[in-house]
Protein backbone atom coordinates (compact mmCIF):
# COMPACT_ATOMS: atom_id res chain seq x y z
CA UNK A 1 0.00 0.00 0.00
CA UNK A 2 1.55 3.41 -0.94
CA UNK A 3 1.86 6.49 0.77
CA UNK A 4 -1.22 8.29 -1.10
CA UNK A 5 -3.34 5.31 -0.10
CA UNK A 6 -2.79 5.53 3.68
CA UNK A 7 -3.19 9.39 3.05
CA UNK A 8 -7.06 8.42 1.19
CA UNK A 9 -7.97 6.45 3.94
CA UNK A 10 -7.21 8.60 6.77
CA UNK A 11 -8.79 11.54 5.27
CA UNK A 12 -12.05 9.42 4.24
CA UNK A 13 -12.74 7.56 7.62
CA UNK A 14 -12.01 10.70 9.60
CA UNK A 15 -14.68 12.21 7.20
CA UNK A 16 -17.05 9.32 7.73
CA UNK A 17 -16.69 9.63 11.66
CA UNK A 18 -17.68 13.30 11.67
CA UNK A 19 -20.44 12.78 9.40
CA UNK A 20 -21.46 10.06 11.78
CA UNK A 21 -22.33 13.39 14.63
CA UNK A 22 -25.76 14.02 12.04
CA UNK A 23 -26.86 10.76 13.75
CA UNK A 24 -25.67 11.90 17.32
CA UNK A 25 -22.64 12.12 19.08
CA UNK A 26 -20.61 9.23 19.45
CA UNK A 27 -16.96 7.98 20.16
CA UNK A 28 -15.85 7.92 16.86
CA UNK A 29 -17.00 11.87 16.44
CA UNK A 30 -15.44 12.86 19.69
CA UNK A 31 -12.24 10.43 18.17
CA UNK A 32 -12.06 13.09 15.21
CA UNK A 33 -12.90 16.46 16.35
CA UNK A 34 -10.29 15.80 19.57
CA UNK A 35 -7.60 14.72 16.75
CA UNK A 36 -8.75 17.75 14.74
CA UNK A 37 -8.26 20.40 17.53
CA UNK A 38 -4.35 19.01 18.64
CA UNK A 39 -3.60 18.74 14.61
CA UNK A 40 -4.55 22.10 14.12
CA UNK A 41 -2.77 23.55 17.37
CA UNK A 42 0.26 22.31 16.05
CA UNK A 43 -0.39 23.41 12.25
CA UNK A 44 -0.50 27.08 13.17
CA UNK A 45 2.16 26.83 15.48
CA UNK A 46 4.36 25.12 12.85
CA UNK A 47 3.65 27.96 10.78
CA UNK A 48 4.10 30.57 12.73
CA UNK A 49 7.82 29.12 13.90
CA UNK A 50 8.51 28.63 9.78
CA UNK A 51 6.98 31.34 8.63
CA UNK A 52 7.58 34.04 11.10
CA UNK A 53 9.73 33.52 14.33
CA UNK A 54 12.95 31.95 12.01
CA UNK A 55 12.83 34.55 8.84
CA UNK A 56 11.46 37.51 10.68
CA UNK A 57 12.90 37.22 14.31
CA UNK A 58 15.91 34.51 14.39
CA UNK A 59 17.20 35.01 11.11
CA UNK A 60 17.17 39.32 11.29
CA UNK A 61 18.95 38.95 15.02
CA UNK A 62 21.58 36.34 13.42
CA UNK A 63 21.39 35.97 10.10
CA UNK A 64 25.02 34.40 9.73
CA UNK A 65 23.31 31.13 11.83
CA UNK A 66 20.35 30.95 9.73
CA UNK A 67 21.75 31.77 5.98
CA UNK A 68 21.62 27.97 5.34
CA UNK A 69 17.45 27.59 5.42
CA UNK A 70 17.02 31.61 4.77
CA UNK A 71 18.25 32.78 1.60
CA UNK A 72 17.51 36.30 2.30
CA UNK A 73 19.62 36.38 5.47
CA UNK A 74 22.73 35.76 3.64
CA UNK A 75 24.91 38.69 3.68
CA UNK A 76 22.67 40.56 6.34
CA UNK A 77 24.10 42.75 9.31
CA UNK A 78 21.88 41.51 12.68
CA UNK A 79 18.97 44.02 13.54
CA UNK A 80 19.38 44.42 17.03
CA UNK A 81 15.98 46.18 17.32
CA UNK A 82 14.02 42.96 16.81
CA UNK A 83 15.07 42.10 20.41
CA UNK A 84 12.05 43.83 21.32
CA UNK A 85 9.19 41.69 19.35
CA UNK A 86 11.17 38.68 20.81
CA UNK A 87 11.05 39.92 24.33
CA UNK A 88 7.34 41.04 23.90
CA UNK A 89 6.76 37.42 22.56
CA UNK A 90 8.39 35.15 25.16
CA UNK A 91 6.84 38.00 28.30
CA UNK A 92 3.57 36.69 26.41
CA UNK A 93 4.28 33.42 27.61
CA UNK A 94 4.05 34.19 30.73
CA UNK A 95 0.36 33.72 30.61
CA UNK A 96 1.26 29.95 31.37
CA UNK A 97 2.82 30.54 34.72
CA UNK A 98 -0.31 32.73 37.34
CA UNK A 99 2.25 34.03 39.33
CA UNK A 100 3.33 36.24 36.95
CA UNK A 101 0.68 35.98 34.38
CA UNK A 102 0.06 39.85 34.54
CA UNK A 103 3.22 40.63 32.67
CA UNK A 104 1.47 38.96 29.33
CA UNK A 105 -0.68 42.39 29.69
CA UNK A 106 2.51 44.21 28.15
CA UNK A 107 2.34 42.11 24.88
CA UNK A 108 -1.33 42.03 24.91
CA UNK A 109 -1.03 45.99 25.08
CA UNK A 110 0.96 45.94 21.80
CA UNK A 111 -1.56 44.01 19.92
CA UNK A 112 -4.13 45.82 21.12
CA UNK A 113 -1.76 49.25 20.21
CA UNK A 114 -1.37 47.89 16.97
CA UNK A 115 -4.55 46.49 15.99
CA UNK A 116 -6.52 49.91 16.89
CA UNK A 117 -3.89 52.01 15.56
CA UNK A 118 -4.03 49.82 12.12
CA UNK A 119 -7.38 49.67 12.16
CA UNK A 120 -9.12 53.44 12.60
CA UNK A 121 -7.30 54.94 9.69
CA UNK A 122 -8.09 52.03 7.49
CA UNK A 123 -11.09 51.59 8.28
CA UNK A 124 -12.34 55.39 8.49
CA UNK A 125 -10.40 55.69 4.31
CA UNK A 126 -11.79 52.46 3.08
CA UNK A 127 -15.24 51.44 4.99
CA UNK A 128 -16.30 55.11 5.63
CA UNK A 129 -15.10 57.79 3.75
CA UNK A 130 -14.68 56.00 0.37
CA UNK A 131 -18.24 54.42 1.02
CA UNK A 132 -19.74 57.52 1.18
CA UNK A 133 -17.95 58.99 -1.45
CA UNK A 134 -19.33 56.05 -3.85
CA UNK A 135 -22.83 56.60 -2.13
CA UNK A 136 -22.63 60.32 -3.07
CA UNK A 137 -20.92 59.99 -6.78
CA UNK A 138 -24.05 57.20 -8.02
CA UNK A 139 -25.71 59.27 -10.82
CA UNK A 140 -29.75 59.30 -9.92
CA UNK A 141 -30.69 59.40 -13.34
CA UNK A 142 -28.45 57.07 -16.07
CA UNK A 143 -26.71 58.81 -18.42
CA UNK A 144 -26.69 56.52 -21.06
CA UNK A 145 -27.91 53.32 -21.99
CA UNK A 146 -28.93 51.38 -24.78
CA UNK A 147 -32.52 50.84 -24.75
CA UNK A 148 -35.52 52.43 -22.79
CA UNK A 149 -35.79 49.32 -20.24
CA UNK A 150 -31.87 49.53 -19.33
CA UNK A 151 -32.37 53.57 -18.90
CA UNK A 152 -35.22 52.87 -16.28
CA UNK A 153 -33.17 49.92 -14.44
CA UNK A 154 -29.71 51.90 -14.31
CA UNK A 155 -31.58 54.71 -12.60
CA UNK A 156 -34.07 52.47 -10.43
CA UNK A 157 -30.43 50.56 -9.48
CA UNK A 158 -28.80 53.80 -8.60
CA UNK A 159 -31.83 55.20 -6.46
CA UNK A 160 -31.91 51.44 -4.94
CA UNK A 161 -28.36 51.82 -3.50
CA UNK A 162 -28.35 55.76 -2.78
CA UNK A 163 -31.96 55.49 -1.09
CA UNK A 164 -30.94 51.89 1.03
CA UNK A 165 -28.02 53.63 1.95
CA UNK A 166 -29.55 57.29 3.59
CA UNK A 167 -32.57 54.72 4.90
CA UNK A 168 -30.49 51.85 6.50
CA UNK A 169 -28.76 54.82 8.10
CA UNK A 170 -31.84 56.66 9.48
CA UNK A 171 -32.52 53.05 10.95
CA UNK A 172 -29.23 53.43 12.85
CA UNK A 173 -29.75 56.75 14.45
CA UNK A 174 -31.04 56.21 17.81
CA UNK A 175 -30.84 60.04 18.78
CA UNK A 176 -34.54 60.80 17.25
CA UNK A 177 -37.44 59.21 17.48
CA UNK A 178 -38.51 56.71 14.56
CA UNK A 179 -41.98 58.94 13.47
CA UNK A 180 -43.64 59.81 11.15
CA UNK A 181 -41.23 60.28 7.59
CA UNK A 182 -38.48 59.33 9.48
CA UNK A 183 -39.94 56.72 10.60
CA UNK A 184 -41.06 55.58 7.67
CA UNK A 185 -37.68 55.85 5.99
CA UNK A 186 -36.44 53.58 9.05
CA UNK A 187 -39.14 50.99 8.03
CA UNK A 188 -37.66 50.90 4.38
CA UNK A 189 -34.11 50.76 5.91
CA UNK A 190 -35.12 47.80 7.45
CA UNK A 191 -36.35 46.22 4.03
CA UNK A 192 -32.65 46.93 3.09
CA UNK A 193 -30.98 45.19 5.40
CA UNK A 194 -33.19 42.42 5.46
CA UNK A 195 -32.69 42.15 1.90
CA UNK A 196 -28.79 42.00 2.75
CA UNK A 197 -29.18 39.46 5.30
CA UNK A 198 -31.31 37.44 3.10
CA UNK A 199 -28.34 37.61 0.53
CA UNK A 200 -25.94 36.36 2.99
CA UNK A 201 -27.58 33.84 4.34
CA UNK A 202 -28.50 32.87 1.02
CA UNK A 203 -25.11 32.72 0.13
CA UNK A 204 -23.89 30.89 2.91
CA UNK A 205 -26.31 28.28 2.75
CA UNK A 206 -24.97 28.13 -1.21
CA UNK A 207 -20.93 27.91 0.44
CA UNK A 208 -21.82 25.13 2.94
CA UNK A 209 -23.28 22.77 0.28
CA UNK A 210 -20.69 23.36 -2.24
CA UNK A 211 -18.42 22.09 1.02
CA UNK A 212 -20.61 18.92 1.53
CA UNK A 213 -20.57 18.07 -2.23
CA UNK A 214 -16.81 18.30 -2.15
CA UNK A 215 -16.79 16.08 0.54
CA UNK A 216 -18.80 13.36 -0.88
CA UNK A 217 -17.08 13.94 -4.34
CA UNK A 218 -14.32 12.92 -1.98
CA UNK A 219 -15.90 9.78 -0.04
CA UNK A 220 -17.40 8.68 -4.29
CA UNK A 221 -13.25 8.81 -4.84
CA UNK A 222 -12.52 6.74 -2.06
CA UNK A 223 -14.78 3.93 -2.94
CA UNK A 224 -14.07 4.01 -6.23
CA UNK A 225 -10.28 3.07 -5.32
CA UNK A 226 -11.58 -0.22 -3.66
CA UNK A 227 -11.98 -0.90 -7.38
CA UNK B 1 3.90 48.59 36.78
CA UNK B 2 0.40 46.45 35.69
CA UNK B 3 -2.01 48.69 34.05
CA UNK B 4 -0.01 51.71 33.51
CA UNK B 5 2.61 50.39 31.57
CA UNK B 6 -0.14 48.76 29.07
CA UNK B 7 -2.24 51.61 28.89
CA UNK B 8 1.56 53.87 27.87
CA UNK B 9 2.16 50.61 25.35
CA UNK B 10 -0.93 50.75 23.68
CA UNK B 11 -1.11 54.60 23.25
CA UNK B 12 2.30 55.02 22.45
CA UNK B 13 2.13 51.29 19.03
CA UNK B 14 -1.37 53.36 18.22
CA UNK B 15 -0.26 56.21 18.33
CA UNK B 16 2.65 56.21 15.89
CA UNK B 17 0.53 54.27 13.60
CA UNK B 18 -1.89 56.67 13.07
CA UNK B 19 0.67 59.57 13.49
CA UNK B 20 2.44 57.51 10.89
CA UNK B 21 -0.27 57.57 8.08
CA UNK B 22 -1.07 61.61 8.08
CA UNK B 23 2.71 62.38 9.15
CA UNK B 24 5.46 61.64 6.11
CA UNK B 25 8.57 61.93 8.62
CA UNK B 26 11.30 59.25 8.17
CA UNK B 27 11.37 58.17 11.98
CA UNK B 28 7.29 57.48 11.55
CA UNK B 29 7.75 55.51 8.33
CA UNK B 30 10.61 53.30 9.63
CA UNK B 31 8.14 53.08 13.21
CA UNK B 32 5.29 52.05 10.53
CA UNK B 33 7.03 49.23 8.76
CA UNK B 34 8.48 47.84 12.08
CA UNK B 35 5.30 47.52 14.21
CA UNK B 36 3.18 45.35 12.13
CA UNK B 37 6.54 42.90 11.87
CA UNK B 38 6.35 42.97 15.54
CA UNK B 39 2.71 42.02 15.85
CA UNK B 40 3.66 39.35 13.37
CA UNK B 41 6.01 37.95 15.38
CA UNK B 42 4.31 38.33 18.78
CA UNK B 43 1.05 36.70 17.22
CA UNK B 44 3.33 33.69 16.34
CA UNK B 45 4.72 33.38 19.96
CA UNK B 46 0.96 33.81 20.39
CA UNK B 47 0.30 30.61 18.78
CA UNK B 48 3.21 29.08 21.12
CA UNK B 49 1.21 30.15 24.30
CA UNK B 50 -1.93 28.59 22.71
CA UNK B 51 -0.02 24.88 21.87
CA UNK B 52 0.86 25.61 25.80
CA UNK B 53 -2.35 26.29 26.72
CA UNK B 54 -3.94 23.18 25.23
CA UNK B 55 -0.94 21.05 26.50
CA UNK B 56 -1.55 22.40 29.98
CA UNK B 57 -5.64 21.83 29.99
CA UNK B 58 -5.43 18.60 28.46
CA UNK B 59 -2.65 16.90 30.60
CA UNK B 60 -4.31 18.26 33.81
CA UNK B 61 -7.27 16.51 32.22
CA UNK B 62 -5.34 12.87 31.75
CA UNK B 63 -3.23 13.05 35.06
CA UNK B 64 -6.58 13.21 36.99
CA UNK B 65 -8.13 10.53 35.15
CA UNK B 66 -11.39 13.60 34.58
CA UNK B 67 -14.35 12.53 32.36
CA UNK B 68 -13.53 11.50 28.82
CA UNK B 69 -9.72 11.70 29.30
CA UNK B 70 -8.70 9.32 26.72
CA UNK B 71 -9.74 11.24 24.05
CA UNK B 72 -7.59 13.98 25.76
CA UNK B 73 -4.95 11.54 25.05
CA UNK B 74 -5.84 11.42 21.10
CA UNK B 75 -5.66 15.42 21.29
CA UNK B 76 -2.17 14.97 22.97
CA UNK B 77 -0.67 12.85 20.56
CA UNK B 78 -2.33 14.59 17.52
CA UNK B 79 -0.61 17.90 18.62
CA UNK B 80 2.98 16.32 19.52
CA UNK B 81 3.07 14.29 16.53
CA UNK B 82 1.62 17.28 13.98
CA UNK B 83 4.50 19.69 15.93
CA UNK B 84 7.90 17.41 15.91
CA UNK B 85 6.41 16.34 12.15
CA UNK B 86 6.46 19.87 11.31
CA UNK B 87 9.58 21.62 13.73
CA UNK B 88 11.96 19.46 12.87
CA UNK B 89 10.63 18.92 8.76
CA UNK B 90 10.43 15.08 8.63
CA UNK B 91 10.51 13.52 5.97
CA UNK B 92 8.20 10.93 4.71
CA UNK B 93 10.52 9.50 2.01
CA UNK B 94 14.28 9.19 2.07
CA UNK B 95 14.39 8.03 5.94
CA UNK B 96 12.63 10.35 7.37
CA UNK B 97 15.42 12.51 7.83
CA UNK B 98 15.35 16.25 8.95
CA UNK B 99 15.17 18.42 5.65
CA UNK B 100 15.72 22.25 7.00
CA UNK B 101 15.46 23.38 3.88
CA UNK B 102 12.35 22.19 2.30
CA UNK B 103 8.90 24.26 2.20
CA UNK B 104 6.37 23.47 4.77
CA UNK B 105 3.95 22.25 1.41
CA UNK B 106 6.57 19.98 0.39
CA UNK B 107 4.50 16.63 -0.37
CA UNK B 108 7.72 15.02 1.06
CA UNK B 109 7.19 15.81 4.47
CA UNK B 110 5.66 14.20 7.39
CA UNK B 111 3.58 17.36 8.09
CA UNK B 112 2.34 18.51 5.09
CA UNK B 113 0.96 14.69 4.65
CA UNK B 114 -0.59 15.11 7.90
CA UNK B 115 -1.93 18.60 6.83
CA UNK B 116 -3.86 16.87 3.78
CA UNK B 117 -4.70 13.55 5.23
CA UNK B 118 -6.23 14.88 8.74
CA UNK B 119 -6.21 18.64 8.77
CA UNK B 120 -7.69 19.21 5.16
CA UNK B 121 -10.69 16.81 5.68
CA UNK B 122 -11.13 17.32 9.15
CA UNK B 123 -11.85 20.79 8.49
CA UNK B 124 -13.77 21.06 5.46
CA UNK B 125 -16.18 18.21 6.81
CA UNK B 126 -16.98 20.09 10.03
CA UNK B 127 -17.72 23.74 7.73
CA UNK B 128 -19.40 20.74 5.59
CA UNK B 129 -21.88 19.62 8.31
CA UNK B 130 -22.93 22.80 8.91
CA UNK B 131 -25.27 23.03 5.60
CA UNK B 132 -27.26 20.44 7.85
CA UNK B 133 -27.90 22.76 10.72
CA UNK B 134 -28.21 25.87 7.84
CA UNK B 135 -30.74 23.74 6.65
CA UNK B 136 -33.03 23.14 9.84
CA UNK B 137 -32.17 26.47 11.24
CA UNK B 138 -33.65 27.80 7.51
CA UNK B 139 -36.45 25.71 7.92
CA UNK B 140 -37.24 28.21 11.12
CA UNK B 141 -36.15 30.84 9.25
CA UNK B 142 -38.20 30.82 6.26
CA UNK B 143 -41.39 31.47 7.93
CA UNK B 144 -43.35 34.44 6.31
CA UNK B 145 -45.16 35.76 9.51
CA UNK B 146 -43.72 39.79 8.69
CA UNK B 147 -43.45 41.77 5.75
CA UNK B 148 -39.19 41.75 6.71
CA UNK B 149 -39.09 38.05 7.30
CA UNK B 150 -41.09 37.79 3.90
CA UNK B 151 -38.57 40.03 2.17
CA UNK B 152 -35.71 38.24 3.56
CA UNK B 153 -37.04 34.80 2.78
CA UNK B 154 -37.68 36.46 -0.86
CA UNK B 155 -33.81 37.51 -1.50
CA UNK B 156 -32.80 34.16 0.44
CA UNK B 157 -34.85 32.26 -1.89
CA UNK B 158 -33.98 33.68 -5.44
CA UNK B 159 -29.79 34.37 -4.11
CA UNK B 160 -30.32 30.21 -4.21
CA UNK B 161 -31.95 29.08 -6.86
CA UNK B 162 -30.59 31.81 -8.68
CA UNK B 163 -27.11 29.91 -8.48
CA UNK B 164 -28.41 26.63 -9.65
CA UNK B 165 -29.93 25.29 -12.94
CA UNK B 166 -33.37 25.47 -11.95
CA UNK B 167 -33.33 28.84 -11.40
CA UNK B 168 -32.25 29.47 -15.12
CA UNK B 169 -34.62 26.30 -16.19
CA UNK B 170 -37.92 27.94 -14.57
CA UNK B 171 -37.41 31.53 -16.39
CA UNK B 172 -36.13 30.84 -19.68
CA UNK B 173 -39.56 31.54 -21.28
CA UNK B 174 -39.27 35.19 -20.44
CA UNK B 175 -38.44 37.41 -23.45
CA UNK B 176 -36.05 39.82 -24.32
CA UNK B 177 -35.22 42.28 -23.05
CA UNK B 178 -36.83 41.77 -19.78
CA UNK B 179 -35.14 38.44 -19.59
CA UNK B 180 -32.03 40.68 -18.88
CA UNK B 181 -33.35 41.56 -15.27
CA UNK B 182 -36.31 38.80 -14.66
CA UNK B 183 -34.45 35.60 -15.60
CA UNK B 184 -33.70 34.74 -11.79
CA UNK B 185 -29.64 34.02 -12.50
CA UNK B 186 -29.64 37.94 -13.81
CA UNK B 187 -32.73 38.74 -10.61
CA UNK B 188 -30.23 37.31 -8.41
CA UNK B 189 -27.14 39.12 -9.80
CA UNK B 190 -28.65 42.34 -9.57
CA UNK B 191 -30.25 41.91 -6.00
CA UNK B 192 -26.23 40.89 -4.98
CA UNK B 193 -25.03 44.20 -7.00
CA UNK B 194 -27.59 46.98 -5.78
CA UNK B 195 -29.89 46.17 -2.68
CA UNK B 196 -27.89 43.89 -0.97
CA UNK B 197 -24.80 46.12 -1.81
CA UNK B 198 -27.17 49.27 0.12
CA UNK B 199 -27.36 46.83 2.84
CA UNK B 200 -23.93 45.69 3.32
CA UNK B 201 -22.56 49.62 2.82
CA UNK B 202 -24.63 50.47 5.61
CA UNK B 203 -23.26 47.61 7.88
CA UNK B 204 -19.96 48.58 6.91
CA UNK B 205 -20.08 51.99 7.35
CA UNK B 206 -21.77 51.63 11.12
CA UNK B 207 -18.95 48.54 11.35
CA UNK B 208 -16.48 51.33 10.95
CA UNK B 209 -17.74 53.80 13.04
CA UNK B 210 -17.69 51.45 16.11
CA UNK B 211 -14.22 50.57 15.20
CA UNK B 212 -13.17 53.99 14.83
CA UNK B 213 -14.26 54.91 17.95
CA UNK B 214 -13.05 51.96 19.54
CA UNK B 215 -9.56 52.14 18.76
CA UNK B 216 -9.47 56.00 20.19
CA UNK B 217 -11.01 54.60 23.11
CA UNK B 218 -8.34 52.29 23.09
CA UNK B 219 -5.28 54.53 22.44
CA UNK B 220 -6.68 57.23 24.54
CA UNK B 221 -6.57 54.41 27.73
CA UNK B 222 -10.97 54.74 27.99
CA UNK B 223 -11.30 51.54 27.42
CA UNK B 224 -9.51 49.26 29.45
CA UNK B 225 -11.71 46.04 29.97
CA UNK B 226 -8.72 44.13 27.78
CA UNK B 227 -6.81 44.59 30.74
CA UNK B 228 -8.88 42.25 32.98
CA UNK B 229 -8.97 43.06 36.78
CA UNK B 230 -6.30 43.70 39.64
CA UNK B 231 -4.01 46.40 40.11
Amino acid sequence: MDWSTVQLWVGALLTLMIFSFLYKDNPFYKFAEHLFVGVSAAYWMVQGFWQQIVPNLLAKLAPGSFENIIEAARGQQPELVYIIPLILGLILLTRLIPSIAWFSRWSMAFIIGYTAGSNLPRYLVSDFIKQVEKTLALPLVATHADNWLQWIMYSVSNLVVFGGVICGLVYFYFSKEHTGAFGRASRAGIWVLMVAFGASFGYTVMARISLLIGRLEFLGSWIRSFT
Amino acid sequence: MKRTIPILITAVVGGLLIAAYFVPAPFLASADRLIPDFFNIIAAFAFVLGGGNLLRVHLTKISRRDHEWIYSVVTVAGFLVMLFAGLLKLGTGEGGAFHWTYDLADGRLLYDALYQSVFTPCQATMFSLLAFFVASASYRAFRAKTPEATVLLIAAFVILIGRTFVGGWLTAWIPEPFSEYLHIPNLSAWIMSFPNLAGQRTIQMGIALGIISNSLRLILGIERSHLGGGD
